[in-house]
């Protein structure tokens, strides 16, 4: 652990959090979350891994009218989402309006699933060149989201119990024994992650299932997840493995994909768990530069200080103004 | 039918393992020419409403839902609070000046008053937490981050000193530790009325946040008008005097700070002149002006006109405070205002970057 005095630790890039937490220098390297967008297929299995394995309770059931979307957001009883989004955009050099009028199924039925991958490049079935009046442009943006571990969390910094705590793996977890339900976290969050859970008064959010990591496993979301939208790991390694997916999509013409929440520079001093998006940030529900609230809170501090004064100064003025009253009056 | 099978001898015909070919096409035809279009459909102009302050109005969002989590303070718990805390710390001020210049009835008035705030103010703050029994935790820790952890010490230090300094007071016993205690709760009062400021500032909430220059001088302002009008409605005319000064000191600090927030805010403005919010801080701003005025003209001469002044000072403190917490509750309800400010922000960078005036399109 470095020295802590003369460090500005309520924002920008923090290496090492677990070890500014105090944990020893043979704590684990930090861990976390690539949520890789471009190959989620909206299967939600991480939604209900994470319900079965917590033990998260039913919630509602709502039907939102808006899309496949009914889990509607993070919250106290949910702690992976996954968003629908569709879009009149073409995605990458994918085609919609291919015409199959002409292919035999049966044929490729006979072949069976086992198309050679150098034949498999877009899919199994390989039709013939599209038409060029049939064409529609629709792509189908879908994303789980989760909680960020950010660097600097403003839930963790915030919270007046320390029932928040950074653990060994440089993530954030709420002590469930300790939590008194003061809510504070709730608004101070910028991803609107953590929340009330309302029957039981406490504050409830991702763990990155920290009891699966103390055994060696992974969290149940990214064990779940059949096609490894969301992988876990040490962060460093999820770092590379992300830059090098956005230039290989870039290469294959998805111009718009782009990395959210990886850079160690950001508001919030860079995210535990973090995402490649085929999208602007907010059209998935995700704020598109959030800052830690703390960054500011020298500042509030000495504003306050100042107002304290004024009042303290101003109401003493107006007593010496006024003067004192004749003994007589008493 | 597949190719790759389990067998004793472990996986045979196993397929390899590849990078998902998200976006290939059949071929690279069509490219050119399609681009990126059509991506500004599901936009949503800003509301009609006041002049923005910020020129992209336009924003995206996922299906209009907010982006913050809702903050779960009950209005009467917290912004009742606000009230209350801002009442007893500025009270206490004006108790030890009206003490010190022979003023005892305003003195013991406010002694009463801000024992009484503050002991319904902790009730309420305790009365809003999920698990009230374990009210205790908050003094696991100190944390300078945490301005609850901060306020939850700073009470614990003039709570003490403000009911000491009342009790004595109406007890007439220990003059000597009266007028510590009564000294001691003037010094940490405009703490406790200022700190709640920071208190809601602390968050993500747009509102709040972004007035975190201004909300601690809107609060103490707030705090000084709503003792001020406590002295008014208990004191005689013959000591009312500094009330009186006090009154006009609280209201035009308040009025000026919230007009000066409402300036900088910009568009994040809007929910303090909007809906329920709105409607509380025009009250508000109405009773601070009415009150202190019927306090110039006609409070040193008349009890009644003094009385009634004061009223309309604590609940012009009370509209502000109460204003203050729906204005946030707005902010947070509604994603333009946080997905707007920030991409001005990432627009701004984006130019000072690029070295150039600030660009049109992003």
């Amino acid at each position: 652990m470095t020295s802590l005095i003369g460090r500005n630790l309520l924002a920008g890039a923090e290496p090492d959090p677990a070890g500014d937490a105090g944990h020893g220098p043979d704590h684990p390297p930090r861990v976390g979350f690539f949520t890789d967008t471009s190959v989620c297929i909206g299967c939600k299995a991480c939604e209900v891994a994470c319900k079965e394995w917590n033990a998260i309770p039913e919630d509602g059931l709502e039907l939102t009218g808006m899309s496949y979307d009914n889990t509607q957001g993070l919250g106290a009883d949910t702690w992976r989402h996954v968003a629908f989004i569709e879009q009149g955009k073409p995605l990458g050099r994918a085609q919609a309006g291919v015409d199959h009028s002409t292919v035999d199924v049966f044929a490729l039925a006979a072949r069976g699933s086992g198309t050679p991958p150098a034949e498999a490049a877009v899919t199994p079935t390989t039709p013939g060149p599209p038409s060029p009046d049939g064409r529609t442009e629709l792509r189908w943006l879908m994303a789980s989201d989760v909680c960020k571990h950010c660097t600097h969390a403003a839930c963790l910094d915030v919270c007046p119990t320390g029932a928040l705590f950074r653990t060994e793996y440089g993530t954030v977890v709420v002590q469930e024994d300790v939590c008194n339900g003061c809510g504070y976290c709730v608004p101070a969050c910028p991803y609107g992650v953590i929340d009330q859970r309302k029957d039981d008064g406490r504050v409830w959010k991702c763990t990155l299932c920290y009891d699966r990591l103390g055994a060696g496993g992974e969290p149940a979301c990214a064990k779940a997840c059949p096609t490894d939208s969301i992988q876990f790991g040490p962060l460093d390694e999820l770092r590379e493995r992300a830059a090098a997916r956005v230039e290989q999509l870039h290469a294959g013409g998805v111009t718009d994909a782009r990395l959210y929440g990886e850079s160690p520079d950001d508001g919030v001093g860079g995210d535990g768990a973090f995402f490649l998006l085929l999208d602007e940030p907010e059209v998935y529900g995700l704020p598109p530069a959030p800052v830690v609230t703390t960054r500011d809170l020298p500042s509030m501090w000495r504003h306050a200080g100042a107002a304290a004064a004024t009042v303290l100064g101003g109401i003493a003025a107006v007593f010496a103004a006024h003067g004192a009253l004749r003994k007589g009056l008493r | 039918m597949s190719t790759s099978n389990v067998g004793k001898d472990g996986i045979t015909g196993e397929r390899p393992g590849r990078e998902a070919q998200v976006g290939a096409g059949l071929d690279d035809r069509g490219l050119d020419d399609r681009g990126r279009g059509g991506g500004a459909r599901r936009r949503r102009r800003g509301r009609r409403g006041e002049q923005l302050m910020v020129p992209e109005a336009e924003f995206t969002s996922y299906y209009g839902r907010p982006v913050l989590n809702r903050p779960t303070w009950q209005p009467l718990d917290i912004a009742g609070y606000f009230f209350l805390g801002g009442l007893a710390g500025a009270g206490s001020v004006l108790a030890a000046g009206a003490q010190a210049t022979g003023r005892p009835v305003m003195a013991r008035a406010l002694k009463i008053s801000s024992l009484t705030a503050i002991s319904a103010s902790t009730a309420a703050l305790i009365h809003d937490l999920g698990r009230p029994e374990r009210f205790v935790n908050m003094l696991r820790v100190f944390r300078p981050t945490s301005p609850m952890s901060v306020g939850t010490w700073l009470l614990s230090a003039y709570a003490p000193a403000a009911g000491a300094a009342a009790v004595l007071d109406v007890g007439g016993r220990l003059p000597r530790i009266g007028r510590a205690a009564t000294a001691g709760a003037a010094l940490l009062g405009p703490a406790v009325a200022a700190y709640t400021a920071v208190l809601a500032a602390n968050t993500a909430v747009p509102a709040w946040h972004d007035g975190h220059r201004e909300l601690p001088f809107v609060f103490t302002g707030s705090a000084t008008t709503a003792a001020a009008g406590m002295a008014l409605a208990a004191s005689p005319v013959a000591e009312n005097g500094p009330a009186v000064s006090a009154a006009v000191f609280g209201a035009v600090l308040e009025t000026g700070a919230v007009k000066l927030m409402e300036h900088r805010l910009g568009m994040v403005a809007e929910p303090y002149r909007q809906g329920r919010a709105g409607r509380l801080m025009r009250l508000a701003e109405g009773l601070t002006v009415a009150g202190a005025a019927g306090a110039v003209l006609a409070g040193r001469r008349s009890r009644t006109a003094a009385a009634v002044s004061g009223a309309a000072l604590l609940a012009a403190s009370a509209c502000t405070r109460f204003g203050v917490f729906h204005a946030g509750l707005a902010s947070a309800d509604d994603p333009k205002y946080t997905v707007v400010p920030q991409r001005e922000r990432l627009r701004k960078a984006a130019a000072d970057a690029a070295g150039g005036p600030p660009a049109g399109a992003p």
